[in-house]
């Protein structure tokens, strides 16, 4: 029983918390492909720069005196949400609207947003400085719930923390309101016709600039959340998601490019993954110890992958998907 | 008044023009249809109009003003629709809202609109919640031609809205386009099936190198021995 609950603490829980940030940073990134038909490389900084935000305005409300229940890092999410979508429409303005509207390849594209991604990590050692940060500004504790699980003949609670209960809840409000917007509103359902068609969302008369700008909208926003969910989970850094670009791109491009839901698959499967991968797997074996004949115990660390290379599992994953199915599980438009 | 007027249009993809001066002019009550051999414009004119293209020369008359160099999301509201030649669906989204899509600009309630629409095509009703990648061609034709009705409009543009199709479907889209044009849609079209849709036009226009060769009744065209002969294949 311990072996399980072992297990739930370590890859179930932890699996859930990286996949909903994946999941969120895949989502932006496969939204702006589908409307602008670029990859936009610099969606890792976006997310520590929505982070960055959210830091400003917990540290803003820390200072002020106020003293809350939750996370401080929770609380601004909605205000630093809108900041950050406003950034994310002034670069897109500033650095990648201009080169649209001079016909820029997606190529042209993809190297501006990496000079984004130079300029915005400058831009936050600039005024932050390169060290780390917490987001518990407040020095707020993390509050741990313990399911006893001794009915079950466990000597060891499932525990988990009250700031990753909600990032699920957070996430799943997410997930729906999404879902809600991309097929029952009309400007969502514009934006998936564009991701489908753009021509024809031309000819149909449909608003694209407005579109564009829905877009960065929900990327921006989105990667707020997700920047902010990693930083309380790890800790603030100015390269904080730069490290996770791959994984994220992995789960957009396996998931499907263009499709929100396959973002989304393929951010848990990722973070599955990758937590299955590094995970020590004597942990849960450690009872065959007592069949397994003299002299053949099991190693002390049985991970299939170390955890200095957990990266490889997000390549290894991308890699096998696009020669095996290179539109994704969903069938994408990377075509 | 014609409903609406081309006159000396020139304009192309931003080489040399593709468009040498075309002259086209539409009566609500008509049915245009535009014939020539390929290459020789016929698209590139109906995307003029639409504002997919640059206009460099000419006017394009539409209700009292000159629309030249129009976007869509400007035309749609004022009553032009447009349905292209290819990938003229939105292949992941239903039928339904494929049809809701055509009437993005509208801000009044369009369930009137979908029903006269499904009535027209009463298929689509029963496959509304079907992905329209998962019609058949002709289906997806209807589904094209759907979208396009939405937004009421007053002139409905087709580019070989037959092409592809089986002999069955090309009588039944073009009995449905008299149809519309009976309920006071004016219609231009381009067609590969000249003799077919010549025989229904009110008028005809036999394009070349970018420039008129003949313009007439449709009936005028199929009688002209020198049109017989050159652009209806004899
Ligand atoms: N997007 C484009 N960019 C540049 N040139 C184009 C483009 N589309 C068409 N052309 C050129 O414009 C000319 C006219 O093409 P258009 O498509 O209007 O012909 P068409 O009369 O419709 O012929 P078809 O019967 O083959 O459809 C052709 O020479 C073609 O190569
Ligand atoms: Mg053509």
């Amino acid at each position: 029983m311990d072996e399980l609950i072992f297990f739930i603490n370590r890859v179930l829980i932890s699996g859930t918390v990286l996949g909903s940030i994946y999941a969120l940073g895949a989502i932006g990134i496969t939204l702006i492909f589908g409307i602008l038909r670029f990859a936009h490389f610099a969606h890792g900084d976006m997310m520590t720069m929505g982070a960055f935000v959210a830091f400003v305005l917990a540290s803003a409300l820390a200072a002020a005196g106020v003293v809350l229940p939750l996370p401080m890092g929770f609380v601004v999410l909605p205000v630093a949400m809108i900041i950050t979508a406003l950034l994310a429409l002034g670069i897109d303005k500033g650095f990648y609207a201009p080169l649209r509207a001079r016909g820029a390849k997606p190529v042209t594209l993809l190297i501006a947003s990496i000079g984004v991604t130079l300029m915005m990590q400058g831009l936050l050692r600039l005024i932050f400085g390169s060290s780390t940060k917490s987001m518990y500004v407040a020095g707020e504790s993390k509050d741990i719930f313990r399911i006893d699980m001794s009915w079950a003949g466990g000597t060891r609670p499932i525990s988990i923390t009250e700031p990753q209960v909600i990032m699920f809840v957070v996430t799943a409000l997410i997930v729906v309101a999404l879902h809600l917007f991309l097929t029952r509103s009309r400007l969502g359902k514009a934006m998936r016709a564009m991701a489908d068609n753009a021509a024809l969302a031309q000819v149909s008369g449909i608003n694209t600039a407005l579109v564009v700008r829905v877009t960065w909208v929900i990327a921006g926003s989105l990667a707020c959340v997700a920047g902010t969910m990693l930083a309380l989970d790890v800790a603030l850094m100015p390269d904080l998601a730069f490290n996770i670009v791959l994984p994220i791109f992995a789960a957009a491009i396996v998931g499907g490019l263009g499709h929100a839901y396959g973002a989304i698959v393929g951010g848990f499967l990722i973070a599955f993954a990758e937590t299955l991968a590094v995970f020590n797997w004597t942990a849960v074996l450690r009872p065959l110890n007592a069949i397994l004949p003299e002299g053949m115990a099991l190693p002390a660390n049985l991970a299939l992958v170390p955890t200095e290379y957990k990266l490889t599992v997000a390549f290894v994953i991308l890699v096998v998907t696009l020669l095996v199915r290179p539109t994704g599980i969903f069938k994408g438009a990377s075509t | 008044m014609a409903l609406i007027e081309l006159k000396h249009v020139v304009g192309g993809y931003g080489g040399a023009p593709i468009l040498n001066g075309v002259n086209i002019a539409i009566e609500k009550s008509d049915i245009g249809v535009i014939v020539g051999p390929n290459g020789a414009g016929k698209s590139t004119t109906l995307k003029a109009i639409f504002g997919l293209l640059k206009v460099t020369g000419g006017t394009i008359e539409f209700g009292g003003e000159n629309i030249a160099n129009s976007l869509p999301d400007r035309l749609v509201p004022k009553g032009l629709s447009f349905v292209p030649q290819e990938k003229n669906v939105f292949t992941s989204m239903s039928v339904e809202e494929n049809l809701e899509m055509g009437a993005f600009t509208r801000t009044d309630d369009f369930s009137g609109t979908m029903a006269w629409v499904y009535e027209m095509f009463p298929v689509l009703k029963e496959k509304r919640r079907q992905p329209a990648g998962e019609l058949s061609g002709g289906q997806r034709q209807m589904v094209a031609m759907g979208r396009a009705l939405m937004s009421k409009p007053s002139l409905l543009m087709l580019d070989e809205p037959s092409a592809g199709l089986s002999p069955r479907y090309v009588i039944e889209i073009f009995e449905t386009i008299q149809r519309v044009n009976q309920e006071g849609v004016g219609i231009l079209m381009v067609e590969q099936n000249a003799r077919q849709a010549l025989a229904f036009a009110s008028k005809g226009f036999v394009l070349a190198q970018g420039q008129n060769r003949f313009t007439g009744t449709g009936q005028e065209l199929i009688d002209d021995p020198e049109v017989a002969k050159s652009f209806l294949g004899g």
